[in-house]
């Protein structure tokens, strides 16, 4: 009994992949790739990218009205720029596919653009933030759909100002992307009449933070202001608690993640960031968004980033809808792209292919989750931030 | 050079060097009786912190423990795990291949410790992330005249001290020291004499690997965060440590490990840019290797294990 069922469900099985196999003949099918850092140490905000890109193309799938197939071809740059060049090579020599959604690491992305200019293949950045790979080059395949970290760190600057702090240490990576946000955040504190007592470049994978910290305890500063990804923000933050530093931490969209939060446990609470683009609950389409990613059961969260890598994938979707599948046509489309609607909000790119958002919104840890400033118990007085 | 808070950068230094000499001492008790050189231990470390991390979850799950209980036996789960873990791999990874060269052993064990790093990465949940390990040392400070002490960051510090001179006792004093000992001298001798050469190979696996077990933990009740790729630095750092010490030299391996701390903290005191502190500390690793290649204890002058 059990041996014929087997075989039925066997002669079914591979019926249904005959048939499969024939309804996406039918259609044309048109590959998109997916890139970012799907191992190591930030793998949780790429496999949160990798999901939503790959949400993206569901639903268009499901949508009768769309005139092709597509697939999500998935290539794992593990936040390394060498590996990144690769798969960047890779997907743009495969003819099928015809734009890219591409790195949520800065340092890979600055060295993947001459690529994708090479092969004239369109990609959409969807979480890297550095400002060079838009502004750096005039490559019209290139284009963003978050902000840049300078007016990440100058609304950054402005407001803990306002809060009334006046003096901090900086902790920044040694990659393009800390030492950017080193940079751009420097200027901005010493334009508002901010100082900074002293700055430690780490090394990405380091571990150990003591000496750095026991360098900064010295300099007693109001604010440790850390310029770097959530694994080093983990462990800087709690290395701190064993030193007895009682500055308050400030981050950047690089920490701006569950894994943060897990990571410190309740040394987070309080903890401020700043990012690009409203919160997907406060947006039009975020809701929906949000409700669809549930509904496909995937094993992780989004994460911060996933509704910019939502939107690339969309915005490719579109593009080859109305121009069809032709690398230079839709880069062309991209390129005239203006306010658009999209969960993100709105999607301008401008000559370089920058989105102009407009908009950077304040986090802050309370409870173990990142609560927007103008909703938290800090902003009403409730409670206080460390001084 | 600055010299601020001289005292604390002193303490950072000596559980550094604690956690490195008790990675450098397996490799070393590797070497000692095998002449391998087993790559998967910084992994073992890092699987060891993992399993200790579980043990004590699933304790609190169960009800209120005393937290040092909780630790006792977090501890105690952590190292018979990786004990067993030590023995399996001798037994079936690197015992079988004693008469090929030793860089298959090299080859095999780096594959090993890829393998076990990924493994915990995809079925640990969520094992990408930096996961938080529970506090479970007491917190408050000792103030001694101007120096300021946690009692965590001291207990680190002896435990591991006794942890290491224990085994050091243990090679010199008791009768399976002296049988890792023989063995580490001369394997076929020591065969004649009546000394199980496997048990004592499978043993001294256990013992190095509990040991790691060991560091893992103190590793993540110091940093309060351990994930799943900590053990390839720890691993390449020991092993450094030991070489530069003798490799198969015990009190070498332990001299290695605070020096590595120590030019590591001094790295860090002296450069303003203190990212340079790594590269410093292995330049002069590798200047020191230039002038002694054999270590500074060499096999030739000290008991070898």
């Amino acid at each position: 009994m059990g041996a014929l069922m087997n075989r039925i469900l066997l002669i079914m099985l591979s019926l249904g992949v005959f048939l499969f196999g024939c309804s996406s003949n039918e259609t044309d099918l048109v590959k998109i790739a997916f890139i970012g850092p799907l191992t190591g140490g930030v793998s949780a905000n790429g496999i949160g990218g990798r999901n939503s890109a790959d949400l993206a193309i569901k639903l268009a799938n499901a949508d009768t009205s769309k005139k092709y197939q597509y697939e999500l071809v998935v290539l794992d740059d593990e936040c390394k720029p060498n590996i990144g060049i690769q798969v960047a090579t890779k997907a743009a020599a495969d003819s099928k596919i015809f734009g890219a959604v591409a790195h949520y690491c800065s340092a890979v992305a600055v060295g993947t653009v001459d690529v994708f200019h090479k092969f004239a293949l369109p990609m959409i950045v969807w979480g890297a933030v550095l400002p060079e790979i838009t502004y750096g080059n005039d490559y019209p395949e290139i284009h963003r759909v978050n902000g840049t970290m300078i007016n990440q760190n100058d609304v950054a600057a402005r407001f803990m100002i306002d809060q009334g702090y006046r003096n901090w240490a900086i902790i920044h990576d040694t990659t393009d992307y800390g030492k950017g946000h080193d940079k751009y955040f420097t200027e901005s504190i010493e334009k508002y009449g901010g100082k900074v007592l002293g700055r430690f470049g780490v090394t990405a994978d380091q571990q150990d933070f003591n000496a750095e910290l026991t360098k900064i305890k010295a300099l007693k500063p109001e604010v440790l202001y850390f310029g770097g990804i959530t694994p080093i923000g983990v462990r800087v933050r709690t290395q701190m608690d064993r030193l007895n530093i009682p500055a308050l931490f400030q981050g950047t969209s690089g920490i701006i993640s569950d894994a943060y939060i897990e990571g410190t446990g309740n040394l987070s609470e309080g903890t401020l960031a700043f990012r690009e683009g409203d919160s997907a609950e406060r947006l039009p389409g975020g809701k929906m968004f949000l409700t669809k990613y549930k509904e496909m059961e995937y094993s992780s969260p989004p994460e911060a980033y996933g509704p910019f890598a939502f939107a690339a994938a969309n915005l490719i979707i579109r593009a080859v809808e109305a121009v069809g599948p032709d690398r230079k046509k839709i880069t062309k489309f991209l390129n005239q792209i203006k306010d658009h609607n999209s969960v993100i909000g709105k999607i301008s790119f401008d000559d370089n292919g920058q989105n102009m958002v407009p908009l950077i919104t304040k986090f802050v840890v309370q409870d173990g989750k990142w609560v927007i400033w103008e909703a938290s118990d800090y902003q009403s007085g409730q409670r206080q931030l460390s001084r | 050079m600055d010299f601020s808070l001289l005292d604390q950068h002193i303490i950072n230094g000596l559980v550094l060097g604690v956690i490195y000499a008790m990675v450098a001492v397996g490799f070393t008790l590797f070497f000692g009786v095998l002449n391998v050189i087993k790559f998967s231990h910084g992994d073992v470390l890092m699987a060891g912190s993992f399993a200790a991390l579980i043990a004590s979850l699933f304790l609190s799950q169960l009800g209120e423990f005393p937290t040092w209980l909780n630790l006792c036996i977090s501890l105690l789960f952590a190292i018979s795990i990786m004990a067993t873990l030590g023995t399996l791999i001798a037994q079936h990874l690197v015992l079988p291949l004693r008469g090929a060269p030793p860089l298959n052993t090299l080859l095999i064990t780096l594959m090993l410790g890829l393998a076990i790093r990924e493994a915990v990465r995809l079925f640990y949940p969520n094992g990408s992330n930096p996961k938080p390990f529970p506090r479970l040392l007491p917190e408050n400070s000792w103030i001694i005249g101007t120096m300021e002490i946690r009692q965590d960051t001291a207990i680190i510090i002896v435990g591991g001290l006794l942890a290491i001179l224990i085994l050091n006792l243990a090679i010199r004093k008791t009768r399976l020291g002296l049988s890792i000992r023989a063995v580490a001298q001369d394997p076929e001798t020591a065969r004649l004499m009546g000394i199980n050469f496997k048990r004592i190979v499978l043993g001294t696996f256990a013992l190095g690997s509990g040991l790691a077990a060991l560091a893992g933990v103190a590793n993540g009740l110091y940093y309060h965060e351990i994930i799943f790729d900590r053990g390839l630095f720890l691993g390449v750092i020991g092993f450094s440590a030991a070489v530069v010490g003798g490799l198969g030299s015990l009190l070498g391996a332990i001299i290695g490990g605070f020096l590595f701390a120590f030019l590591q903290t001094i790295g860090a005191i002296w450069f303003s840019v203190p990212a340079y502190k790594d590269v410093f500390a292995f330049v002069v690793i590798i200047m020191i290797m230039a002038w002694r290649p054999t270590g500074l204890l060499s096999e030739i002058n000290s008991d070898r294990v």
